[in-house]
C-alpha cells in the first residue's frame, strides 16, 4: 500500500496539541507527523478524542463554544493556529468530509460548485470544468453526468457521500479530513469509498477517523490509536495490526476492552 | 490464553471460547503425536511388532485432528478477522498442525521400518539410537511446552538442541556404513536403521520449526532461515 517508501517531509506536523472544552481536556497533548500523499487512520473507542483531534487539524473545533486549543499544527511548515491566520483559508487547504452525508438541497452541480462560487469564481466554463474534475475524482461523474441539474437529495447514500467528497475536492484542498465517511453506508458503497480513498491518496493527504478497525487496516498506510484523550500508539498500519508495541493497543484491536 | 503480555480475556466470550478450544485441540494433537513417537521408539527397542501396528493405526486420529484444526482456524479467520497476537496465534496454529502431522507420519515410518527389522535377527545392540530418540522426544516436548507457556527462552533452547540431533545422525550413519562394508548381508537391516535415524533427524527439524513458530507467535519476529536469506533479516 505504501507506494512511496522514501522518507519525506511530513505534510502536517502536530506538536503538543491539546484541545480543551472549558476546563476539561478533550485530547492531548498529541505529537504526530502526518505523511503527505498517504492515508492516516485515527482509531479508538468513542470519546477517545480522535474526532476532536481530527477537527483540530483544520480549526473546526473553534466553532464549538468553550473550546480552546493549545500547541502547534504546521501545514507544510506554516502554522495554522496563531493571530492573523484566517481559519477559512486554512479550511480551503484542509477540507473535511463528515460521517453523515450532508448535501445541500440544491442540484448536484450546485453542491459541487458552491465552494467555488463563495470563493469568488464566476467564470461559468471554469466552474463546469472544476465540477467535472471534482466529480471525476470522487468517482461519481459517470453516474451523474447526465443529471447534473437534478436534486442531490435524489442520490443514494453512497452517491451522496461521494458528492460530499467531490464538494470538498472542488476547492482543491491539499489535505482531506474524513470523519467516519463510510459508517452509514452499506458494504458495497463502503467498498467504493475505500477504493476512492486509496485513489485520492495519490494526490491528497488523507486523514480518516473510523470506528471500523478492518477499514483502517484496509485503507490506511499509518494508524494512530487514541484512548482516553491520549495518543497511545502511532505506527505503520501493517505493524500496528500485526505486532502493536503498546498493550492497550493490543487489547483494543483484539477486542479485549471493557 | 496464548499471550505473553497480559492474560486479559476477550470482551466477546464466544470468541474467547473459540480460541480456547483451538488451543485445546492443538495440545491434544501435540500429546497424541508425542505418544506415537514414544510408542514407535519403544517398538524399535523392544522389537514389539503389535505396538508398531498400534501406532500406525493411531496416526489416523492425528490426521483427523489436523483437518479439524485447519477447519477451526478458517472459521475463526473468516468470522473474527483476528489481529495482532490473535492473528499470530492463528497463523501459528495453521503451521503448527502441519509440523505435528508430519511428525506423526515420521512416527509411522519408524514403525514400518521396525516391522521390517523384526523379521530379521538384531543387527547390533543400540547405543546412540536411544539417545538420539530421547533428544528428539525432549525437543518435541519442550517445543510444545514453550507453545503452551508462550516461552521464547525455551523455544530458543529447542532450536539450539537440533545441533545435537544432527551430530547423532552423522555418528549413526558412519557406524552403519562400517557394518555394511563389513558384510553385504547387513545392508538390508543397516539401511532400515539408517532410515529410522533419518526420520528422527527430521522430527528434530520439525520440533525446531515449532520453536521458531513460538518465537514468532510471542514476539512477532520471524527467525526462520536466519542467515540464509541474504542479510538474514
Amino acid at each position: 500500500m505504501t507506494a512511496n517508501t522514501e522518507p519525506q517531509e511530513p505534510k502536517l506536523v502536530v506538536r503538543d496539541l491539546t484541545v480543551w472544552y472549558g476546563e476539561k481536556k478533550g485530547v492531548g497533548p498529541v505529537g504526530l507527523d502526518i505523511v503527505g500523499q498517504h492515508v492516516t487512520a485515527l482509531i479508538g473507542p468513542s470519546g477517545c478524542g480522535k474526532s476532536t483531534f481530527l477537527r483540530s487539524l483544520n480549526r473546526m473545533n473553534e466553532l464549538i463554544p468553550g473550546c480552546r486549543v493549545t500547541g502547534d499544527v504546521k501545514l507544510d511548515g506554516d502554522p495554522i493556529y496563531g493571530t492573523g491566520i484566517d481559519p477559512v483559508a486554512i479550511r480551503r487547504r484542509i477540507g473535511m468530509v463528515f460521517q453523515r452525508s450532508n448535501p445541500f438541497p440544491k442540484t448536484i452541480k450546485e453542491n459541487v460548485a458552491y465552494g467555488l462560487r463563495i470563493g469568488g469564481l464566476r467564470d461559468a466554463r471554469e466552474i463546469d470544468a472544476r465540477v467535472e474534475r471534482a466529480l471525476t475524482q470522487a468517482a461519481l461523474w459517470e453516474e451523474v453526468k447526465d443529471r447534473l441539474d437534478d436534486s442531490a437529495m435524489g442520490l443514494s447514500g453512497g452517491q451522496q457521500q461521494r458528492l460530499c467528497i467531490a464538494r470538498a475536492l472542488a476547492v482543491e484542498p491539499e489535505v482531506l479530513l474524513m470523519d467516519e465517511p463510510a459508517s452509514a453506508l452499506d458494504p458495497i458503497a463502503t467498498a467504493h469509498i475505500e477504493e476512492l480513498i486509496n485513489e485520492l491518496s495519490a494526490e491528497y493527504t488523507v486523514v480518516i477517523v473510523t470506528h471500523n478497525m478492518q477499514q483502517a487496516a484496509r485503507v490506511a498506510d499509518y494508524t494512530a490509536f487514541f484512548y482516553l484523550g491520549e495518543l497511545v500508539e502511532f505506527d505503520r498500519t501493517d505493524v500496528l495490526f500485526t505486532k502493536p508495541s503498546n498493550s492497550r493497543t493490543e487489547d483494543y484491536i483484539t477486542g479485549r476492552f471493557g | 490464553m496464548i499471550r505473553a503480555s497480559t492474560s486479559r480475556e476477550h470482551t466477546n466470550r464466544e470468541y474467547e471460547g473459540e480460541l480456547r478450544r483451538l488451543r485445546e485441540q492443538l495440545l491434544l494433537m501435540g500429546a497424541k503425536v508425542e505418544d506415537i513417537i514414544a510408542g514407535s521408539i519403544r517398538a524399535l527397542i523392544d522389537r514389539d511388532s503389535p505396538l508398531a501396528e498400534q501406532m500406525i493405526a493411531a496416526d489416523r486420529k492425528i490426521n483427523q485432528l489436523e483437518i479439524d484444526i485447519d477447519e477451526h482456524c478458517m472459521q475463526v479467520l473468516a468470522r473474527r478477522q483476528p489481529v495482532a497476537s490473535d492473528l499470530r496465534f492463528l497463523t501459528t496454529a495453521l503451521k503448527l498442525v502441519t509440523d505435528l502431522e508430519r511428525i506423526g507420519d515420521l512416527g509411522v515410518n519408524i514403525c514400518e521400518r521396525v516391522l521390517e527389522l523384526n523379521g530379521e535377527p538384531p543387527l547390533k545392540p543400540y547405543v546412540d539410537m536411544p539417545n538420539m530418540a530421547r533428544e528428539v522426544q525432549e525437543m518435541l516436548h519442550e517445543g510444545l511446552d514453550a507453545f503452551v507457556a508462550a516461552d521464547v527462552e525455551r523455544a530458543q533452547h529447542v532450536i539450539a538442541r537440533d545441533r545435537n540431533v544432527d551430530a547423532y545422525y552423522t555418528q549413526i550413519f558412519r557406524e552403519l556404513l562400517t557394518y555394511m562394508m563389513e558384510d553385504p548381508r547387513n545392508i538390508f537391516r543397516a539401511t532400515r536403521l539408517q532410515s529410522i535415524a533419518k526420520y528422527l533427524e527430521r522430527i528434530g527439524d520439525h520440533a525446531t520449526n515449532v520453536g521458531e513458530l513460538v518465537v514468532f507467535m510471542v514476539k512477532g519476529k520471524d527467525i526462520r532461515h536466519a542467515g540464509k536469506l541474504g542479510d538474514g533479516g
